[in-house]
């Protein structure tokens, strides 16, 4: 009996002291009918090794292919230390800190988290996390429908640049409350924000949402897109690459006023791939908006003592609190997921998280170098990006990606699937972890494919 | 011991060099988008990394360090094996945008998984990407909305919710731009029928309902309760944070439900990680099968021929949609299927089995000291609750008190004033794997707590004693906010 522990003379003892004959008595108030004899559909148990059998097997089928694709998620080095800390039982099996006493771990490591996270975006407060990029955002956007209060309008306003299954996701999560989410047009030139629109944008926005680096892994022009947000009386949300802040402008510094609101996906903190999740995506604000953050927050105080601890608090934001009137329904954080981030920025630092920025944006810079160099290959968009550029190929992008995955390698993500205006064009990612060798071999085998006849 | 913080332990000029890429001059960043201040962040060796977190880890109390009693909550082991799993390279670095050729191990393993929780609740599809119980209650009511609009029934837009529910029942409700209705509970601890019959209508859209309900007791009156909703024209949503109560014994779709909810960090075990990842899978009736969030595992062919791939909006148009960047917390996913493979078909009535023998086991050993039960005639499920309504005002004894008290036994507090309804309630959820002699051992704390008090004892008003910190001054924590270190000026 897997994870059970009782002995026939436990139960025996047990259901004397209740003063049932057997367990299913324990279950007569259950009407008859409704009582099952025989779960069909599931299998009969595993042993642990049989089970490790079966699934190594499927691991091993998905195998280890050279990976060139971003598109929201990204491979890092994650340091062992990491994973081995983040899971010792006293973080993986505890529970949300409601017991403030006995559940210090948990509560100050989020308390350093919130540091660190309003240190990279510069803003003056952070909650302890949402479940992951895409649902930040619709949480973002409902955030700035509450602390926008001179604003009528519950139009969200993108960026050209912003995620477009971000923006399904926060129009499926906050369309039930009116929210509309419109976007900006794309200059197809820069690959950022067509900035000649925004004197056309329409209806004045509850907010302006701007992706940085953008989708595209494009610089969006941040100051002028923010101040021009504000002037229209619109909040500014800032979507940013965690990884990227350690180089780039923080959302404080954009534009006169700094972002109001920023979030993100926070897994290229030390969180595996692992297809697509668990991540989590951070909320991070500035001041005056706190209590309209949704998610908990922790916060530093003291005991009966004098002592200082952590706790949760404004708790009165919450479901568990204001039921119907709460700022979200929002239950839990993504605590482990915050942990390993918490324990991967300490490892780092500032100063190793800018070195994985700029080695990131180095090794794409040569990932785009040596493809470029191929007959039939030219960048998309003139300008800066981060880590991660659109090309162009002379074929369409599908069947070539089909050819190189056939060689284990994931060329990049299909950007003309998505955008019909961007024929035969193709996101391509590379990071610290992708060696000089590494990009060759793609190039390589991209150069024979675009040279074959078929 | 309190532990510094990790700023503070800091130097400048320190790092953990082994764990950074090398430094790299090239960049082509034009400096318009620089920043010129650096983040707050650590500059610390690796192994005071180490230490500080490790430290900080046994500040906390866990599954696998103490008893968990947390009603409502199902907090039982997690087995090793689920998390190894997960930790698998395949598994671990597969990308989200992978083709799913090289996918197929994932994905039968998510179409296994999908096929295992329709057996498990009755439901006809099942869709895993909610990312926690508050995001599958979101897509299930969502999902029901959607139904009544593809039906031109606009009206229906008031969700009835027990007054025992949890608090993101109603709170999911209105995210979804539905007005709540709350519905009285009856003295013997189900739900008011002929209330019900009252506020059910043409506006109704639906009910949510958690069975057993959060008072720990099964609703009897269930096939009723489901044949009012339906005649009205509403559907009946299943909050399934407490299925692991009858897990292999009743199934939520015989029971009449059109949709419900599991909370897979909960009933199959995968951790709660100091409160998330959750995991919050979404089962459907034959009428809901159109609206089911996106994406979800397909399959054709059969044997060596199988083939798994995704389903998307293109293959259910009238989807609520996607409701994270990619499927969900899929790691998750993983570990709850490693662990039904473990429990298998026989394993899963055991749950249900154990888990409520151990709660009436405790139940009648805390009735014979004279502890009150918020519901004496019933039986327990795999969880009930103990009012100290009397003590409260006799012993100035409160279940904020008995709780503080028991973490100085070593065993985590209770869920405490929840459900709201039942005064100075202590919710108790033992769950199946605890051994008979834990029970014991926490039945004779919370005895003698509350003969402590009995004997005049008022310790209990200041515990706890033996934590790291004392009780913490929360109405200081939320006028003076102070949510992140500053480094003091020189």
């Amino acid at each position: 009996m897997p994870f059970i522990p009782h002995t026939d003379d436990d139960v025996r003892d047990m259901l004397k002291t209740i003063g049932a004959d057997s367990i299913s008595d324990l279950f007569d108030e259950i009407p008859g009918e409704l009582l099952i004899d025989e779960l069909v559909g599931v299998p009969d148990a595993l042993s642990e090794m049989e089970v490790m059998r079966l699934m190594r097997a499927r691991a091993e089928k998905d195998g280890a292919p050279l990976c060139f694709i971003g598109a929201g998620a990204y491979e890092h080095h994650i340091p062992t230390a990491v994973w081995d800390i983040a899971t010792r039982g006293e973080f993986y099996s505890s529970y949300t800190p409601y017991q403030a006493e006995a559940s210090q771990g948990t509560l100050q490591v989020i308390y350093e988290y919130q540091t660190m996270i309003t240190s990279l975006t510069g803003l003056d407060a952070s909650n302890a996390s949402l479940y992951d990029g895409a649902s930040a955002l619709a949480e973002a956007s409902l955030m700035a429908v509450r602390a926008n209060r001179k604003s009528k309008s519950k139009r969200i306003l993108l960026a050209s640049g912003v995620n477009a299954t971000y923006q399904k996701v926060a129009a499926a999560i906050a369309g039930a409350q009116g929210l509309v989410f419109d976007r900006l047009p794309l200059s197809i030139e820069n690959g950022t924000t067509e900035l000649a629109a925004l004197g056309d944008a329409g209806e004045a926005p509850v907010a302006v949402v701007i992706q940085q680096p953008s989708f595209f892994g494009t610089l969006e022009q941040m100051d002028a897109i923010t101040n021009w947000a504000h002037e229209q009386g619109a909040l500014v949300i800032a979507i940013v690459n965690p990884t990227s802040l350690a180089v780039l402008k923080s959302p404080r510094q954009w534009g006169d006023a700094g972002a109001d609101i920023a979030c993100g996906e926070g897994q290229p903190l030390g969180v595996p791939l692992s297809s697509g999740g668990p991540y989590f995506g951070f909320l991070s604000c500035k001041q005056k908006f706190v209590r309209q953050m949704p998610g908990r927050i922790v916060g530093r105080t003291t005991d009966l003592d004098g002592k200082m601890g952590y706790t949760l608090t404004l708790q009165a934001r919450e479901q568990h609190i204001r039921r119907s009137k709460a700022t979200s329904n929002i239950c839990t954080n993504q605590g482990l997921m915050v942990t390993a981030a918490t324990i991967y920025m300490s490892l780092l630092g500032a100063k190793g998280l800018a070195r994985v920025a700029q080695a990131s944006h180095a090794k794409t810079v040569s990932l785009v170098s040596a493809l470029t160099s191929i007959d039939g290959v030219d960048a998309l968009f003139s300008g800066a990006y981060f880590h991660e550029a659109a090309i162009r190929l002379s074929k369409p992008v599908g069947p070539v990606l089909q050819q190189l995955s056939a060689q284990n390698i994931l060329g990049g993500y299909d950007l003309s699937a998505h955008y019909p205006e961007l024929a035969n064009a193709l996101l391509v990612c590379a990071t610290e972890t992708k060696t000089d060798a590494d990009i060759e071999t793609y190039a390589d085998a991209l150069r024979q494919i675009l040279a074959s006849q078929d | 011991m309190t532990e510094p913080l990790i700023f503070e332990k800091s130097r400048s000029g320190r790092r953990a060099f082994a764990q950074a890429p090398r430094e790299t001059v090239d960049t082509s960043i034009p400096s318009e988008f620089l920043r010129d201040d650096v983040p707050l962040m650590p500059e610390v060796s690796e192994m005071q990394v180490v230490r500080h977190y490790t430290r900080l880890s046994q500040q906390n109390f866990s599954i696998d360090t103490q008893f968990y009693p947390l009603g409502s909550c199902t907090m039982k082991y997690n087995p090793r094996a689920c998390n190894a799993v997960a930790m698998l390279p395949g598994f671990a670095g597969r990308h989200p945008l992978g083709p799913v050729s090289h996918g197929q191990g994932f994905l039968s393993c998510m179409y296994d998984l999908q096929e295992m929780l329709k057996a498990v609740t009755g439901m006809m599809g099942v869709s895993l990407t909610p990312m926690a119980g508050a995001q599958g209650e979101f897509a299930g009511v969502a999902m029901i909305r959607a139904y009544h609009t593809a039906r031109g029934d606009h009206e229906r837009t008031e969700i009835i919710v027990p007054d025992a529910a949890h608090g993101t029942n109603p709170a999911t409700a209105v995210m979804c731009g539905c007005t709540v209705r709350e519905l009285p509970t009856a003295a013997d601890g189900d739900i008011d029928v002929d209330a019900l019959q009252a506020i059910v209508g043409p506006n109704t859209a639906g009910i949510m309902l958690t069975n057993p309900s959060t008072l720990g007791v099964f609703e009897r009156r269930i096939m009723e309760v489901a044949e009012i909703v339906h005649a009205a024209g509403g559907l009946l949503y299943y909050d399934g944070a407490n299925l692991n109560a009858i897990l292999g014994k009743v199934r939520p779709g015989d029971m009449g439900f059109d949709v419900i909810h599991m909370n897979l960090h909960k009933t199959f075990s995968t951790p709660h990680g100091g409160g998330g990842p959750g995991s919050g899978a979404i089962g459907v009736g034959e009428r809901l099968l159109p609206f089911m969030p996106v994406p979800i595992v397909g399959k054709t062919g059969e044997g060596d021929d199988a083939w798994y791939d995704w389903l998307t909006e293109k293959d259910l148009p009238q989807t609520i949609g996607q409701l994270s960047a990619f499927m969900g917390n899929s790691g998750v996913l993983l570990r709850a299927y490693v662990y039904m493979r473990m429990v298998g078909k026989e394993g899963m009535r055991r749950i249900a089995e154990f888990a409520t023998l151990n709660a009436n086991y405790i139940q009648a050993r805390l009735r014979a000291a004279g502890f009150e039960l918020a519901y004496p005639e019933r039986r327990a499920t795999h969880e009930f609750i103990v009012t100290l309504k009397k003590e409260a005002k006799t012993l100035d004894l409160t279940a904020m008190d008995v709780a503080k008290a028991l973490l100085d036994y070593g065993y985590h507090a209770p869920t405490t004033y929840f459900p709201l309804l039942v005064p100075e309630c202590l919710l108790i959820e033992p769950t199946e794997t605890e051994t008979q002699d834990i029970l014991d051992r926490f039945c004779d704390a919370m005895i003698a707590i509350i003969e402590s008090a009995r004997s005049g004892e008022s310790r209990h008003k200041e515990a706890p004693f033996s934590l790291p910190v004392r009780r913490l001054d929360d109405v200081k924590a939320a006028r003076n906010l102070d949510l992140a270190y500053k480094v003091p000026a020189e």
